[in-house]
């Protein structure tokens, strides 16, 4: 079982980025994805310099995949992303269909590109089509349960690595409209980048106080922290490929270790959620791999 | 300068008397759904059974309208069948064109039923020519509805660089989350308009009178609470107001409407085919309001001659069945983003 580091979906300062990265080289983590995918006004770190941190990562022996901005609007964001697709040295996660459009055609098709989580791939037809295009590996759509992911892989006819989002805040949805301006009253085109004081995103309560979502630009954030480290023996026993860590503002290198020890059977599952615990921004939640509300946090009888 | 290419009025048909009305109010084409999570308004008393389907479908081509089936949510691997055989369905009873979201459904849809016209669902999350385009090499779409997050300029740029006809939405609730991109709903609920073809749906909302005024809450979680007087509202979950920092606010959106009506002209004049009107899960009162007003207000920028001008009758009509009573450009208009 790999373990991959999600892109970052915050927007931290250029130092602070840069030294999360060169942290990750010794990090107990196989693949490494990089790049923008929440918002084109995020340029802290831009294209070239994503390269540079890419070679460092390749260098240490990571796998470095490039993902695609999830959203795509104008057209300095498809300036964007051809090239990201043409970049030459390193395999792309695509997460729009105009991504995998650049991806699979033209003179030299990609054949081993990443099939994003946003791509909305539910059922074999949908993922066989995409391995015809080149697709070597999915990223389930978070909201996918374990059961559905098992159909899903039973039924299918091709090789696929399946790789599912593990742990971290969970993105689940994506404006036009830029939240986090919108609390300071901002437009968005001159939003400050407020983004960039907010490690973790901005906190958003029910009226009651209750933890409910989290801000991060155009992307909506669960307030709870998806993880999955007390079902790791389930997750392994389905033969997934990689679990995706999703960096958070601190702690994200115990997070990886804590996994890493958890599937090399260093310490129990349970041992290994009850030490995650402190080091997580909020509580735990696990509900949509057990196919409930995304927001439970479901420990099985 | 030349004259608008003419623009399709879809509307919304979430029954057969929402399907007569649309008509008899002038729609040019209805687009509906049948009775099961196939497609995103799948709420109970809504839709339509394959009687109320072949009815409809007569009744609108014995007036020259046409007839589009939203089968625009993803199927799973174990329910796949049901999907596909939506769209056997939708080819035997002579549908006009089936709106899908699904790649593997529209490579079925392709293959099985070569003639049937294709349409890329909202759902699809398409935002740019080359998603469009993917869609277009590989299945063959005829038209695609885009997301409610472009501006006008954008929208422009899309039709420029497609062969495909592109349908916007006009007027009706607004989501403010990229279509298919959005799994708030799962989150709270399990059910997601994704999989389930709804959101924030009925079962899980508890309404509940309190010392501290109607409190509206979404499968035990608190969305909105209204003081006396206040009229409060269905608890969509993205339209409740929220604690963020030291301020309660509607911090994701207010409850209203997208209204367009405004920017007709320049839709026409950038070659927008199809202008879409939601709700399929509103009355037949609201269809009969909403498309007789657009009908009359196309009929005006396609006669072209004078400037276009409103007639304030139409945004009081469209205002008085507007969510919250009120509209927005939504993403067309730069400062709502």
């Amino acid at each position: 079982m790999k373990i991959a580091l999600g892109p970052l979906l915050y927007y931290w300062p250029r130092q602070s980025t840069l030294a999360f990265y060169a942290d990750m080289a010794d990090a107990p983590v196989d693949v490494v994805y990089l790049g923008e995918t929440v918002c084109s006004r995020r340029h802290e770190l831009r294209l070239p310099d994503w390269l540079e941190v890419a070679e460092i990562l390749t260098a240490a022996g990571k796998e470095v995949v490039l993902s695609s901005q999830v959203l795509v609007e104008s057209e300095s964001d498809l300036k964007t992303l051809r090239r990201i697709v043409a970049n030459g040295s390193f395999r792309v996660e695509a997460n729009d269909m105009g991504a995998v459009r650049l991806l699979s055609s033209g003179d030299a098709p990609a054949r081993n590109w990443i099939a994003g989580p946003t791509l909305n791939i539910f059922n074999p037809t949908t993922l066989s089509l995409f391995a015809d295009l080149g697709a070597t590996r999915w990223v389930a759509p978070p909201e996918m349960s374990r059961d559905q992911i098992r159909a899903l892989r039973d039924g299918l006819g091709h090789n696929m690595e399946v790789e599912i989002f593990a742990h971290g805040r969970l993105p689940l949805a994506y404006s036009a409209r830029c939240f986090t301006a919108r609390h300071y009253n901002l437009q968005k085109d001159t939003c400050e980048f407020r983004c960039l004081q907010f490690a973790d995103g901005i906190p958003l309560k029910t009226r009651e106080g209750a933890p409910f979502l989290t801000l991060n630009g155009i992307q909506t954030q669960s307030a709870q922290v998806h993880t999955l480290l007390g079902d790791l023996p389930a997750v392994c026993a389905e033969g997934v490929d990689l679990l995706r860590v999703s960096p958070q503002g601190q702690h994200t290198l115990e997070i990886l270790q804590i996994f890493r020890q958890a599937l090399d059977g260093l310490i129990p599952p349970a041992d290994a959620l009850h030490e995650a615990l402190p080091l997580l921004p909020a509580e735990p939640c696990n509900g949509f791999w057990h196919g409930r509300p995304g927001v439970d946090q479901h420990i099985p009888a | 300068m030349t004259s608008p290419r003419p623009i399709e009025l879809v509307c919304p048909a979430g029954s057969l008397p929402a399907l007569k009305t649309a008509i008899d109010h002038g729609a040019d084409c209805v687009y509906l759904g049948f009775k099961d999570a196939t497609n995103a308004r799948n709420f109970s008393g809504l839709n339509f059974d394959d009687k109320a389907m072949a009815e409809g479908i007569r009744y609108a081509h014995d007036r020259g309208r046409k007839v589009l089936l939203a089968l625009n949510t993803y199927p799973q691997t174990d329910n796949w069948q049901r999907w596909t055989g939506a769209v056997d369905r939708a080819a035997t009873f002579g549908i006009d064109a089936v709106i899908l979201a699904d790649p593997g459904l529209m490579a079925y849809a392709r293959k099985t039923h070569p003639d049937l016209r294709l349409h890329l669902s909202v759902q699809g999350s398409a935002t740019s020519y080359d998603a469009i385009n993917f869609y277009y090499e590989h299945f063959g779409i005829s038209r695609a509805v885009l997301p409610r997050v472009l501006s006008l300029a954008q929208v422009e740029q899309v039709i420029a660089n497609t062969p495909v006809e592109i349908e916007v939405f006009g007027f009706g609730g607004l989501c403010v989350m990229v279509e298919g991109r959005c799994a708030l709903s799962a989150y709270a609920t399990g059910e997601s308009p994704n999989c389930d073809g709804a959101c924030s749906p009925g079962k899980h909302v508890r309404w509940e009178q309190t010392p501290k005024g109607m409190e509206t809450r979404l499968n035990g979680i608190l969305i909105d609470r209204f003081a006396d007087g206040e009229r409060a509202g269905y608890p969509t979950l993205c339209k409740g107001r929220f604690e963020v920092g030291d301020e309660t606010y509607y911090a994701i959106e207010e409850p209203t409407s997208l209204n367009t009506l405004e920017l007709l002209p320049e839709l026409a004049r950038i070659g927008v085919r199809a202008i879409k009107i939601e709700g399929r899960q509103r009355s037949p009162a609201y269809v009969a309001q909403v498309t007789q007003v657009w009908r009359a207000a196309i009929d005006r920028v396609l006669a072209g001659g004078q400037p276009f001008r409103i007639e304030q009758a139409w945004m009081a009509e469209l205002n008085k069945v507007s969510e919250g009573q009120s509209h927005t450009l939504g993403a067309y208009y730069r400062p709502w983003k």
